[in-house]
């Protein structure tokens, strides 16, 4: 109960599970069951394919990372967790953002921002464009913050997907 | 290595026996078909149950009165189903079960067809894991990674669920070779941990010993004792862990919680290092768990590292088997420690006891009172005599006043308090130890919800004896609606069948005795039948089990009758206690 263990913080552990049927359920019913509250988890497949690889954020203190760690060591098909260093990690995530576009200004705005934040338009019709916007959740939420002052029509982001450096 | 072409079913009953099985607790039903017909012909001794809670619960006393794993058997949708608080039981107090259920074909799967449930989605949080072989080859692979997951590192349930069509399908098979299952078991604890764990203890003024369940799933009694005498340190167990070590030690204190024994919950609390091994700090045994020995240092062992720090900080953690720490610390110890014959510590607990046993522990009744009845059942029947109870009253009184001397002999449903678990459970111990006398401590409320299988308990030839402590209430119900909701007694009133009638109907012995010496009587005549006997005893309805650590509070607010409950229904204010 010392103070370094009730800092709430973001934690980013990543989980390499077996490639089967049934699994992200046995871990999301691992959360609902324990009481965990996470922020995203994202999946996908890895450079064998017999793993996927689960990257989950979490808000929490230490206690609960680590005893969230243990009971996801405890999953049969679990097959190694890390707790990633966020200063010697990349993280990264994508989000498509669809803006109500008015006239020929906010068009123009849209495309500078997208320059600036160095994202891509990837549709457009006659009220809307979409802008794909790749980096950092803070980047993300730069980006998001200048275009809900444009007007955000629908939003969808990835959640967040991390490997460490070098090694 | 391909061996044979073979049915699913077939497969399955063959790696059944690789595995020692030799006998299933189970009900058949569509779904599971062609198992049973290969179970026709097999040599592995099926007990057909009434309900499939009860298979479960057979299972599970088998499997904690042996220490091998107990198989339970039934249909998909409700046969599964009805497994689920047999299962959920095991899962608690970490008991090797390996239940199977029959499942629609896999192509009606998800069709809601008639008799599915997904029984995988419905145990996924109550097993260790689960498995659903969608091929004949992964029978035998599957089968071999339940017993070994059910039986390796902290033990408990685990289901296999098989389609009925993977069931029929004759295919090639494969030997499995044992080490197919590579399984996570951390069981040799850090040499660095431990020799903290030794500093600390070799130190200690005050040491004291919690040792939980998993002191008897490792079989570490003798290690626990050698230590605790090396050490002089008193032992009080959890619940799960009575029987751990002999109650008639010297350096026992019993059970400590919430009807814990006094010196326990006395001495526990006076503690300058706490030993905790293989138990989880639950809420029943630390009760107020801030007011849990805040000031001791504590070491905490288990198998599992999820149970460390989970409810309590610890100062030592030490993630190992039970038998393998115990034994290197006492190896450790012996270097630097020389075996001690008194301490002003262990003169202190004498103090304790004695303190204790001028306490005046409020009895409404001096006839048959439950404490004196079950101090003179332990008289009666032999030492090694295993014990099963119900849930409720029956229970904590048999975990205060009936002593276990021996590892095994002490079965009770600890985490999940399942009312109707005594009976089955004690059936299953029989068929486990056909030669040990087994006793179920009934409440008339539990036992009937699991009477039914008076009728297997004669048809299979499996003779116990039940003891009812029949007050005619859901008797711990009862004592809360007493204590804290001002006797305003809502559905606790039970109208019993007569249950000698009820006994005889069923083709077992019913006897009803209504003092010691009848029931004395009534015992001995018990322990020499060939059929199960039931002892019907009348007791007081108005009869609470004390001492008792009021809900929310600490240990050192026991309580040893009703009067001080007075001061907590004034402070109670408008909300009621928290029951959990």
């Amino acid at each position: 109960m010392n103070v370094e263990n009730s800092v709430f913080e973001t934690h980013i552990v990543s989980v390499l599970v077996e490639n089967k049927p049934g699994v992200l359920y046995r871990v999301a019913n691992l959360f609902r069951r324990r009481n965990f509250n996470i922020e995203s988890i994202s999946v996908g497949p890895t450079e064998r394919k017999e793993f996927s690889r689960m990257t989950i954020t979490l808000n929490g203190d230490n206690a609960t990372v680590e005893q969230l760690v243990k009971q996801l060591s405890k999953i049969v098909d679990v097959v190694k967790i890390s707790l990633l260093n966020p200063r010697n990690t990349i993280l990264r995530e994508l989000a498509l953002i669809k803006l109500h576009v008015k006239d020929s200004k906010v068009r123009s705005d849209i495309l500078s921002y997208a320059q600036i934040f160095k994202g891509k338009v990837v549709d457009a019709a006659e009220d809307t464009m979409t802008v794909e916007v790749i980096g950092t959740p803070e980047k993300i939420n730069a980006f998001l913050k200048i275009a809900s002052s444009i007007g955000i029509k629908e939003m969808a982001r990835t959640g967040l997907t991390a490997i460490e450096r070098g090694g | 290595m391909v061996i044979a072409k073979l049915s699913g079913a077939q497969s399955l009953i063959d790696s059944l026996q690789k595995e020692g099985v030799e006998v299933i607790f189970g009900l058949p039903g569509g779904a599971i078909l062609p198992v049973y017909d290969i179970l026709y012909e097999s040599n592995i001794r099926h007990i057909l149950v009434k309900h499939e809670q009860s298979a479960a619960h057979m299972a599970d006393g088998y499997a904690r009165a042996s220490g091998r794993p107990g198989v339970c058997m039934a249909t998909s949708g409700p046969g599964a189903t009805n497994l689920v608080t047999g299962i959920a039981n095991a899962y608690m107090d970490s008991s090797p079960v390996v239940a199977i259920t029959g499942q629609v074909p896999r192509t009606m799967i998800g069709k809601d067809a008639f008799q599915e449930a997904d029984i995988i989605g419905i145990t996924t949080s109550i097993t260790k894991y689960n498995f659903q072989p969608r091929t004949v080859a992964e029978v035998p692979k599957v089968v071999k990674m339940a017993f070994k997951l059910a039986t390796s590192g902290r033990p408990g349930p685990v289901l296999i669920d098989i389609p009925r069509d993977v069931q029929v399908e004759i295919d090639e098979v494969d030997e499995v070779e044992d080490n197919h299952v590579k399984v996570r078991s951390n069981v040799s604890p850090h040499p660095l941990q431990v020799k903290r764990a030794v500093d600390l203890l070799v130190n200690a003024e005050r040491p004291i010993i919690l040792a939980g369940g998993g002191i008897i799933l490792s079989n570490a009694s003798e290690a626990l004792q050698a230590l605790a005498e090396l050490l002089l340190a008193p032992v009080a167990t959890t619940l799960m862990g009575k029987g751990c070590f002999p109650e008639n030690h010297p350096l026992s204190l019993g059970v400590v919680g919430m009807h814990g024994s006094p010196e326990a919950n006395k001495a526990i609390l006076e503690a300058d290092v706490l030993l905790a091994v293989g138990c989880r700090f639950s809420d029943r045994t630390t009760c107020n768990i801030s007011d849990f020995c805040p000031d001791a240092k504590i070491i905490h062992v288990d198998i599992d590292a999820s149970e460390i720090g989970k409810n309590r900080l610890v100062d030592v953690p030490i993630v190992g088997d039970a038998n393998i720490t115990l034994s290197k610390m006492y190896e450790m110890l012996t270097k630097c420690l020389v075996k001690r014959e008194d301490s002003l510590w262990f003169k202190r607990i004498q103090e304790i006891r004695e303190e204790c046993s001028s306490i005046e522990v409020f009895s409404r009744d001096d006839g048959l009172s439950p404490p004196k009845i079950l101090k003179e059942v332990r008289e009666i029947v032999p030492p090694d005599t295993i014990v099963t109870t119900e849930v409720g009253q029956n229970q904590m009184w048999a975990s205060l006043y009936f002593k276990a001397y021996k590892p095994r002999t002490f079965i009770t449903s600890g985490g999940l308090g399942t009312m109707g678990f005594g009976f089955p459970a004690a059936l299953g111990a029989k068929v486990a130890k056909p030669d040990v006398p087994v006793l179920d401590i009934a409440g008339d409320g539990s036992f009937i919800m699991t009477s039914n299988m008076l009728i297997t308990s004669v048809n299979e030839n499996i003779p116990v004896i039940v003891l009812i402590l029949n007050n005619s209430m859901l008797g711990m119900v009862a004592q809360w609606q007493r204590l804290f909701y001002n006797r305003r007694y809502s559905a606790v009133k039970l109208v019993n069948p007569d249950f000698v009638k009820l006994v005889e109907a069923c083709g077992a012995n019913g006897v009803r005795v209504n003092s010691l010496d009848e029931l004395k009587n009534a015992l001995l005549q018990a322990l020499k039948n060939d059929v199960t006997t039931v002892i019907d005893v009348p007791v007081s309805p108005e009869e609470d089990v004390f001492p008792m650590v009021p809900p929310g509070k600490g240990l050192k607010n026991m309580i040893f009758n009703a009067l001080k409950t007075s001061s907590i229904l004034t402070k109670r204010s408008s909300k009621a206690p928290r029951e959990d």
